[in-house]
């Protein structure tokens, strides 16, 4: 029994005792209630945050699914089944109270389907979600509990399975209205990839492309890429709400996208081209952001978003993979406990230099 | 510089929430409280060693005659409340949820003054000696809650100077309007009874500090404390902004080392219920029997600030305010905040209670029992006035880990209950903090136990 149970027991046992004594013929509904305070409570729970994350994500998502048709309702209804289902059914094995109302594992599907290519056939999202929570939440425990955001270990899990239909199912949305058919057709007879991948062959002298004519498609209506990659103005909008409702705060997307540009642009690339394109928008605003796995101190998010900066750089830079936002991520969840460890506020009332030797204070 | 202490105020002072305010009180005349038929006070209404009783069963006393008492320094004599006779001493609930012996009066109806009750002569040609053994004799201790003793807390230390005094007038909890009325119809009253503490302490400086919602009070404050030479601050709204360590920071940018008082950093801060009673004290000669109180909440009728007799039932109050309404809910003795919930209307009126507030069976907030679940949001960090982990000392105690929680500096949790107010997940963080804390010392006493045996 833990302590809460304890304490709790012993408040539970003290008004039978009340109720069995000297006051025999009142109702239990007739007692009044004892707790601890705070007896009055914020407005915010767990469901409503889950609740407003969905509704900054809705306005990418529908221009996403009107840019890229029924193929991305697949792919997100497929994603959504799969997580909530799986949440469902791994909680009735393990005999603990079924959580799909809170919201999370549709979180979590919805925010998978974002970085999906939106042709991949329906099967694929739906072992994301399955994986997704089962490795990547459940497994440690259910919500709180899990080291690294589970729609990236989704989506690792399926891009490193099936590499192909990962990297070829982005599609040329013709509806994108900030690009012309003409430019998609110039763009898409040189790469059949992404922007980046695009910038990739520039660098390595195998495509000749000017970087500052895709900055106006990734922010508007980007033609290329995953489902929530479409427009980097929309995440920005969904960012917007959430830093209004006080949900997510503003130095881990600000560090994040910061770095990212400012070391990319050392190396010569646009600076724009580098905040809008690929997953990083989508990864800073909304991966990188995720309570579970980012630290708790401010300045612990500074490191964390700046750590995955680093790293974006780095594979984006100097490795083959076409997108690093995915590693940086979970590279940095898997730093966070680390963090949490040795970045601690300093407490009122103590000089800096006691906060350390706290330990060895009661060593002695 | 003026700007520069301004922003300080505003920025530089962590955390903190802010709850809806709820203060409908706050226009409501101080009116009297229920005359009752007798009452029951506790001999421990206050920090420190219980009183022994120091009158006979069947005795008669009279309003302000001192009727318990304690050899010790770290205690305050309590007095009288109504004229009438001693019925028997019994154990009685109080409101800090056990039994204490306390003496039942019943009333004869005609509040007699006792002889004892009169001017006490011009405080500004006493010395401080004479101030504290007055403050002392008049069970004066402190209003806002803590009730610690007034006469402890002015008498000097070898080596510490208080340079400021602080009137503490922010009344941060929701609902409570006490203080704020207080100053508002005895402003002068108040701030005289400031000036008689910095003569107890020869301080250099008066500060009423009042929170930037209670506009009148503060405009009332500056034109009184300008004829006096008392200085008026504006503090952001905020709660704990009424809590004594950050209070001292947000008025003076001093930090009260942890484990230390306000005295380490030559500031002292006083409720203002204690000021009003001290000049009660000191002009008419009487003692703390009667205190302000807000009565609010939606279980409860009429909503008011009552001037109440100390060892009033609840009970009593509770109905002369109306009595309560639909299921009943929670009582609480205190603010919202940090008040106690009773289990029982019986309790009385001590000199700590600052309001009673009633909620409804059908509307109350209450945690249930579960598991501790944290969705890791940061939001406690973000909140402690006093910049501490409580999501881990949630987690740790919870897990029985008390040397974690000790080395997390779970001491220096003041149990506002910021943390558990914005928690999303609606954990019981204080009452975590409070099973951690008794953790704590059983695991230290263990410790030392062992250290000893080797």
């Amino acid at each position: 029994m833990c302590a809460t149970e304890k304490r709790w027991d012993l408040i539970r046992r003290r008004t039978e005792l009340e109720l069995r004594s000297d006051k025999k013929n009142i109702k239990p509904e007739d007692l009044l209630t004892i707790s601890v305070s705070p007896h009055i409570q914020g407005r915010d729970t767990a469901t409503l945050i889950m609740l407003w994350v969905i509704v900054a994500l809705l306005p990418l998502t529908a221009y996403a699914i009107y840019v890229c048709g029924w193929s991305a309702v697949t792919v997100i209804a497929s994603s959504i089944v799969g997580s909530v289902s799986a949440e469902f059914l791994i909680q009735r094995f393990r005999h603990v109270p079924v959580s799909i109302g809170d919201l999370s594992a549709v979180l979590t599907g919805l925010l998978l389907a974002l970085t999906l290519p939106p042709r991949l056939p329906f099967w694929m999202p739906l072992i994301g979600g399955v994986v997704a929570i089962a490795l990547g939440k459940q497994v440690f425990g259910g919500l709180g509990h899990n080291i690294f955001n589970p729609a990236l270990v989704g989506r690792a899990i399926l891009a490193i399975s099936w590499p192909k239909y990962m990297n070829t199912s982005y599609l040329v949305h013709p509806k994108a209205w900030a690009v012309n058919t003409a430019q998609i057709k110039t763009i898409n007879a040189v790469t059949s990839a992404t922007p980046l991948f695009a910038a990739k062959q520039v660098r390595s002298g195998a495509l000749q492309i000017n970087e500052g004519t895709y900055v106006k498609p990734l922010l508007l209506g980007n033609p290329w890429g995953a489902i929530g990659e479409v427009s980097a103005l929309l995440v920005i909008v969904g960012l917007l709400i959430l830093l209004l409702r006080g949900i997510v705060d503003w130095r881990i997307p600000v560090c994040f996208v910061g770095t990212v540009v400012i070391l990319s642009s050392i190396r010569g690339q646009n600076p724009l081209f580098a905040a809008f394109s690929g997953g990083l928008m989508l990864g800073a605003c909304f991966m990188a952001t995720d309570y579970v796995t980012n630290p708790m101190t401010s300045w612990g998010k500074v490191i964390f978003a700046t750590g995955c900066g680093v790293v974006t750089y780095l594979l984006r830079f100097h490795s083959n993979l076409p997108e690093g936002v995915m590693f940086s991520i979970l590279f940095m969840n898997g730093l966070t406990p680390l963090i949490d460890r040795y970045i601690k506020p300093r407490p009122f009332g103590h000089s800096k230099r006691s906060i350390v030797p706290a330990k060895e204070a009661s060593e002695q | 510089m003026n700007i520069a202490k301004k922003f300080r105020r505003r920025y530089l002072v962590k955390g903190g929430i802010h709850p809806a305010p709820m203060k409908s009180t706050a226009s409501f005349v101080i009116a009297p409280g229920p005359a009752p038929d007798g009452v029951i006070i506790p001999l421990t209404q206050h920090v420190g060693a219980q009183c022994e009783p120091i009158v006979e069963v069947g005795e008669r006393v009279l309003v302000g005659q001192k009727i318990g008492d304690s050899g010790e320094f770290l205690s305050a004599p309590v007095h009288s409340s109504i004229s009438g006779e001693v019925t028997g001493f019994v154990r009685h609930p109080h409101p800090y949820g056990h039994e204490v012996l306390s003496i039942q009066i019943a009333s004869d109806g005609k509040f007699e003054l006792s002889p004892g009750v009169e001017p006490k002569g011009d405080p500004f040609e006493m010395s401080p000696e004479e101030i504290r053994k007055i403050i002392r004799e008049g069970g004066i201790v402190g209003l806002g809650g803590a009730t610690f003793p007034t006469h402890v807390k002015i008498s000097p230390v070898q080596g510490k100077q208080i340079d400021t005094l602080i009137l503490n007038g922010a009344e941060c909890e929701p609902y409570l309007t006490g203080d704020h009325r207080l100053l508002l119809e005895k402003t002068r009253e108040v701030i005289q009874g400031g000036l008689i503490l910095k003569r107890a302490v020869n301080a250099r400086e008066v500060v009423v500090a009042i929170e930037s919602n209670k506009k009148d009070a503060i405009e009332m404050a500056q034109e009184v404390g300008g004829e006096l030479g008392v200085e008026v601050i504006s503090l952001p709204s905020r709660y704990p902004m009424g809590a004594e360590k950050t209070l001292i920071k947000t008025v003076l940018g001093r930090e009260v080392p942890s484990g230390g008082l306000p005295m380490d950093v030559g500031a002292l801060v006083d409720n203002i219920g204690t000021c009003y009673a001290i000049h009660e004290l000191f002009y008419k000669g009487m003692p703390l029997v009667e205190r302000v109180l807000t009565v609010q909440g939606d279980g409860i009728a009429g909503h008011a600030n009552l001037r109440v007799r100390i060892g009033t039932l609840v009970h009593d109050v509770v109905e002369f305010c109306g009595g309560m309404v639909g299921k009943p809910g929670k009582l609480i003795i205190g603010g919202p905040m940090m008040g106690l919930a009773q289990h029982t209307t019986s309790v009385p009126v001590i000199k700590g209670t600052t309001g009673i507030i009633v909620f409804r069976g059908e509307t109350f907030f209450s945690r249930e029992p579960a598991h501790f679940v944290c969705i890791r949001c940061g939001r406690c960090v973000r909140r402690c006035p006093m910049n501490l982990m409580p999501y881990a000392f949630g987690a740790f105690a919870d897990m029985s880990m008390w040397q974690k929680l000790d080395e997390c500096h779970i001491d220096d949790c003041v149990e506002c209950g910021c943390c558990a107010y914005v928690c999303p997940t609606k954990n019981p963080l204080v009452q975590l903090v409070k099973v951690g804390k008794e953790g704590v010392v059983r695991y230290r006493k263990k410790m030392g136990s062992y250290q000893e045996e080797d």
